[in-house]
């Protein structure tokens, strides 16, 4: 009798918690299928022209992609290439050399940054961080890197390098406590075997740590990017809002996310809405696809890999 | 633990992914619907559409409800074209927009003939930062087209130079501000050049957004206020409203009559006022004759049908509306919206008295 209820306890708890998970796997295909079905008209219009448009006119009813992609990907390279080394240091000193009262209030204020609602970066963006770049950053870019195309033109703030900084700030912390967490793993038979063969702090942390790690943190690195891909409030405070594709980094540009909040609202006919769906449908994709490879890459760090050598 | 990690952030990551995408899918059902026969009793109306109404249309509504306990209005303000969308789709009892219905939208939607009512009115300042330039620069239409196509680069060009005698302005590049966002606001601004200048409506147009020459985006118009503000050399449009509260220098524009007009409120009346509307009220006022007209300014329109299906809501919707037409006008000057002309409003009440429920006039 009593087992009997236990059983069928169990039962309902396994078929309880499967319902979830299909739930959610439905979930997905749900959205993923809605979406493709409402930018269907705009895909019939457009095909694969879509995607290599530089034009997006409302007015004229002609959409392409190509702007917001290029500057939701420039935006996310800029994050990555500031986020990506100083995420990496703070999780080097915080594992590996910071006492335990420093370690865990940096972390905890690290780990803040992530909690910091994204209108709240866009307005800092709007007040502090564009007027600065305006005023001091771009001239001095331009004074001794002018000669890059990427460094020229005016000073106004707002735009690739403004959104790409703001980015940068708010994925920080995913990169830094992914990469803690998966140096946190390394063995320290790994640190300690380094450390007997005389290797510096900075060798074993190199060789032991970082080569034991690397996937791991390649993976924090991705979800990383995956965040800055989908930012959308902050981004569109700061990035100028702009359909086009200009070299310099000072220049307005636009992204994907931000131009689907920017326009949704007033989208008044279906295909200019289909479009919109469109993008979404596109970021969607890449933002899976790039989920998809980072939770592969963390796993395969996690399952415990063979240390080696860093590249 | 790296595994769990991961798996929540993706699941996160996933569900925030997914809360957007159908928050973005869905449209508000409309309210509950209440018996025909429970007239008097409790109504709720709902309303959706444009934002740059609402501060006032929210004004209106809490006056209304105090002296109307009985009836609730909710109105979101999810922007103009879903507004007309919710219309077109009858989920909402009323819509509200600053761009009128087209034709073609006007023959999509489910519930039959949508009257277009007036609701309010308001007007543009062209906003400046320029370090040490008077407060009302002077700038001729033509110019202004000519600085939003790109083709006006710089503050000391002489074609400013020209209309501003007496006035030196500084070597500083032109920055150009608008919207980012889809508005009314871009709406009657880009009607505005479309009338004034064939190169920016051939190569441009009007819309509630269109794909600017120049310029940078920013969303909403307290941020364009606050591009204009923070940063030297930026030209913007913004509603009068935040010109005024914000203390933002403003142009003065040379009207359709060649006199140089200040955006105010009774500048806007007075463009109002000169035009003649249609039976329709679908009308663009803007570059208005007359010699007080301000010539960037435009209606915002409340939309309903014209047979009501259910008849407590369709009454307490026309009394709200004649409301608000009337007595709830003297809300409008404080807020920084012009009122109705007057001769507009005598025609709009009798556009709502011809809304009716199964053959019977609703508004008494």
């Amino acid at each position: 009798m009593k087992q009997n209820r236990a059983s069928a306890g169990d039962t309902i708890l396994r078929l309880l918690t499967f319902l979830m998970a299909v739930g959610v796997v439905g979930l997905i295909i749900w959205v993923g299928w809605e979406m493709f079905s409402s930018a269907k008209e705009s895909i019939n219009a457009f095909g694969w022209s879509f995607v290599t448009n530089r034009v997006w006119d409302p007015v004229k009813q002609n959409f392409g992609a190509l702007p917001f992609i290029y500057g939701t990907i420039v935006t996310s390279l800029i994050a990555l290439v500031v986020a990506g080394p100083i995420g990496l240091g703070v999780a080097i000193f915080l594992n590996e050399m910071a006492p335990g009262k420093v370690r865990s209030l940096i972390s905890f204020l690290v780990e803040l940054l992530a909690a910091i609602p994204s209108v709240v970066y866009g307005l800092w963006g709007i007040f502090v961080l564009a007027p600065l770049l305006r005023d001091y950053v771009e001239p001095w870019l331009e004074k001794w890197f002018g000669f890059l195309p990427l460094f020229q033109g005016s000073a106004v703030g707002l735009g690739m390098l403004s959104g790409g900084l703001i980015l940068a700030i708010m994925i920080l912390p995913t990169i830094a406590a992914i990469s803690r967490e998966v140096m946190a793993a390394v063995p320290d038979s790994q640190r300690e075997a380094a450390l007997a063969l005389g290797a510096t702090k900075w060798e074993m942390v190199r060789v032991a740590v970082l080569a034991y790690a690397k996937s791991g943190i390649l993976g924090g690195v991705m979800l990383g990017l995956g965040r800055a891909l989908g930012e959308t409030m902050a981004v569109t405070m700061v990035i100028g809002n702009r359909p086009d594709i200009l070299p310099s980094l000072f220049a307005p540009a636009y992204s994907m996310a931000a131009v689907i909040a920017n326009e949704f609202t007033e989208a008044t006919y279906n295909l200019y809405l289909s479009s919109l769906v469109e993008i979404g449908l596109i970021l969607f994709g890449i933002t899976l696809v790039l989920n998809a490879f980072a939770r592969l890459l963390v796993w395969s760090v996690a399952r415990g890999p063979k240390g080696g050598h860093l590249v | 633990m790296i595994n769990k990690k991961g798996k929540v952030l993706t699941g996160v990551i996933a569900g925030a992914l997914v809360l957007a995408l159908v928050g973005c899918g869905t449209t508000t059902p409309g309210a509950p619907k209440t018996p025909a026969n429970e007239a008097a009793q409790a109504v709720t109306l709902t309303g959706a559409g444009s934002t740059f109404m609402q501060p006032l249309l929210t004004q209106q509504i809490a006056d209304y409800s105090k002296q109307h306990p009985n009836i609730t209005v909710n109105y979101q303000g999810v922007g103009s074209g879903a507004g007309i969308k919710q219309v077109s789709d009858n989920l909402i009892n009323f819509g509200g927009t600053d761009a009128f219905m087209t034709d073609d939208q006007l023959a999509a939607a489910k519930g039959g003939k949508i009257l277009q009512i007036p609701m309010t009115l308001g007007a543009e300042a062209i906003s400046y930062n320029i370090p040490n330039a008077p407060n009302e620069l002077k700038i001729a239409p033509t110019t202004l087209a000519d600085i939003y196509l790109g083709k006006i680069t710089n503050w000391n060009d002489s074609r400013i130079a020209a209309d501003n005698p007496g006035v030196t302005l500084p070597n500083l590049k032109i920055t150009v501000a608008h919207r980012s966002d889809g508005s009314g606001t871009t709406s009657i601004f880009t009607h505005f050049l479309s009338a004034i200048s064939p190169e920016w409506d051939s190569k441009v147009g009007k819309g509630t957004s269109v794909n600017w020459p120049v310029g940078i985006g920013a969303k909403g118009n307290a941020s364009v206020a606050g591009i204009v503000q923070q940063t030297p050399g930026t030209i913007g449009y913004v509603e009068l409203a935040y010109a005024l509260q914000n203390n933002l220098p403003h142009a003065l524009i040379k009207n359709k009559d060649g006199k140089w007009v200040a955006p105010s409120l009774d500048s806007a009346s007075a463009a109002a006022a000169a035009f003649q509307v249609p039976d329709d009220m679908r009308v663009n006022i803007v570059n208005a004759p007359g010699a007080t007209a301000y010539p960037i300014a435009g209606f915002s329109w409340a939309l309903i049908y014209q047979q009501q299906s259910d008849k407590a809501k369709g009454t307490a919707l026309v009394n709200f509306l004649n409301w608000a037409i009337h007595d709830g006008q003297k809300l409008a000057p404080s807020m920084q919206y012009a009122p109705l002309p007057s001769n507009l409003v005598s025609r709009e009440e009798a556009m709502l008295k011809s809304v009716t429920y199964q053959g019977q006039p609703l508004l008494k």
